[in-house]
């Protein structure tokens, strides 16, 4: 039986969602033009005025925000309510550069926290269940939101934030924690670190898993699933548009349902900006329809996916987004060629390897190269060089016909390659150009 | 009776093998014979020790990957033509040899040779019946 937490929105019907944005999208609009000088200014520069925007059809006029416009806005430039009325920031994890601070007001945070519960109810949570959150708590919105929601479902929320990695299988085990909350690398590490102590499955009392805040492949899934004895779901947000709940995975793990009352998706082609019809892949850009503080109109999330409106055996009647292929700026152009890690990610788990890797690019000689750094496993070592050396070939043709490009296959030591309890360092880039 | 050699994966940069054989030298660990194979960017240590099963321990602990596999040890002369003389059996036997090895024996005029091959039933009992000595692992605890 599946469950809903805000039924009559998340099911509702196409033309009750489309009324809702429609009134909220023309608020909104005024809203931004009203308080928000830096945006209300771009739209002058277009001719646009809030008359313009009569319903969501009307959303392509309107220009579009940039995280460099976010940077030159900084710290208050985008702010839509007073300050007194604002109770809390959040800020980026900085992954990608300068970090990002977004406001909230008492009702953001009410409305993100909704957005969080609907995916843990989504992912069988009930007021029976024990979810231990391990994303970080502070700046980054992981741990705070998924705390948020875990509370508005009514879990026992168990607030261990990132980290300590004994500690967490500790709680898991003596509390029977059933739900986990963290960034897949580090339920890779929590799955890696169990099955090393010998735990089963079965006896892991986990129940489901709810992953995000970076791209992670369907064969990573399936491993950690099988490790864990787990379904693990997948999460999408950002903390321009308040952090993790944007977007979430029902049961059938097909593709994450984007809380469509409150966010406008749309996919964009990068380069021309021209909206791409459902299906097609292409940057995403959301429009956030009732945030006070940081109400960000057409905003670029540099987030590579693909759109689908096929009716879901949940139930839910939301558009779903596909996994992200990896934002624009993990997007590595080698030899003219665009790599996605997550593409790698995909060839060493479907031979066999562990999710641990490490890809190194470099420029030698006016050239870039691509190394991959795998670790060794018990499961894959034998005294037969001959045997690892054809491994190693077939990953490095299998890699190549992937990409496109040749990329070398550095086999290391076990643990040689750092954990992370985070957002996981795959790529290190050491070009100058 | 076969004996039973560890093989390790190594990193093929300074210092990994010492690394190895510190971890070893703190346990005493005692080598009865070793060898290295290599390729540009990883290496496998292959080495017959008396104690396996706490030698194992060590690695893993340690954290090595390594690997357990059967091989033939033979006592032969250390004299010319000794050598060729086992090889000589074992390609009558029809069986292929995929690395070997040598190390010289504790007791004088004597060394030992260790074969990886596929089938080492076969080759022992060819070995066995031409009066050759082939090693069991408890014969390393008197070397």
């Amino acid at each position: 039986m599946e469950r809903y937490y805000q039924p009559e929105i998340e099911c509702a019907s196409r033309e009750q969602i489309r009324e809702i944005q429609n009134e909220k999208l023309k608020k909104q609009v005024q809203h931004v033009w009203d308080n928000v000088p830096y945006y209300r200014k771009k739209m002058e520069e277009k001719g646009v005025t809030p008359a313009d925007i009569q319903s969501v059809d009307d959303l392509c006029k309107l220009p579009f925000l940039s995280k460099a416009d976010l940077r030159d806005a900084y710290p208050y430039g985008l702010v839509g309510m007073p300050l007194k009325d604002c109770v809390r920031i959040q800020s980026t994890s900085g992954t990608t550069g300068k970090r990002v601070v977004a406001f909230y007001t008492q009702h953001d945070i009410d409305l993100w926290e909704d957005c969080c519960a609907r995916a843990i109810v989504a992912a069988g949570g009930t007021d029976e269940d024990v979810c231990q959150v391990s994303y970080g708590y502070g700046l980054f919105t992981g741990g705070p939101g998924l705390n948020g929601g875990s509370h508005k479902v009514g879990c026992l929320t168990v607030p261990t934030s990132s980290g300590n990695t004994e500690r967490q299988i500790m709680f898991i085990r003596d509390l029977n924690t059933t739900i986990l909350c963290c960034t897949p690398s580090y339920a890779a590490y929590l799955a890696e670190t169990m099955k090393e102590m010998g735990l089963s499955p079965e006896e892991i009392p986990l129940k489901a898993g709810i992953f995000g805040a970076e791209a992670w492949s369907e064969e990573m899934r399936q491993s950690i699933q099988d490790t864990l004895g787990i379904k693990a779901y997948d999460i999408y947000g950002l903390t321009e548009l308040s952090g993790p709940g944007v977007a979430f995975e029902c049961s059938a793990q097909s593709g994450m349902h984007v809380n469509e009352d409150h966010f406008i998706p749309e996919i964009i082609d990068p380069e021309t900006g021209e909206v791409l019809p459902d299906g097609t892949q292409g940057e995403l850009v959301f429009t956030s329809l009732d945030k006070e503080a940081f109400p960000l109109l057409r905003y670029r999330t540099r987030d590579v996916c693909v759109l689908t409106r096929e009716k879901c055996s949940c139930g839910r009647t939301h558009v779903k987004m596909a996994k992200p292929k990896g934002r624009t700026d993990d997007m590595l152009i080698i030899r003219g060629v665009n790599v996605f890690p997550s593409q790698i990610e995909t060839v060493l788990l479907n031979q066999g390897y562990p999710a641990n890797y490490q890809i190194v690019v470099d420029r030698v000689n006016n050239s870039d190269t691509l190394d991959v750094l795998v670790e060794m496993t018990q499961e894959m070592f034998t005294d037969n060089l001959g045997e690892i050396a054809n491994r190693q070939k077939a990953l490095v043709e299998g890699l190549k016909s992937m990409l496109g490009i040749k990329a070398k296959v550095s086999l290391v030591a076990p643990k040689s390659i750092t954990r992370s309890e985070g957002k996981a360092v795959r790529v290190i880039d050491k070009r100058k150009i | 009776m076969s004996v039973k050699q560890i093989s390790v994966f190594l990193e093929n940069k300074p210092g990994t093998l010492m690394g190895m054989t510190e971890v070893l030298s703190r346990n005493n660990v005692d080598m009865r014979a070793l060898s290295l194979a290599e390729t540009t960017d990883f290496g496998i240590a292959r080495f017959i020790v008396s104690n396996v099963l706490e030698t194992m321990t060590i690695l893993k602990d340690a954290g090595y990957v390594s690997s357990l596999t059967p091989v033939l040890m033979v006592e032969i002369d250390d004299k010319p033509g000794a050598l060729n003389r086992v090889l000589g059996m074992i390609n009558e036997a029809k069986i292929n040899v995929e690395y070997m090895y040598a190390s010289l024996g504790s007791r004088s005029g004597k060394a030992f040779m260790i074969f990886r091959v596929q089938d080492y039933k076969a080759a022992q009992a060819s070995l066995r019946g031409a009066g050759i000595q082939v090693l069991s692992q408890d014969d390393l605890q008197d070397l």
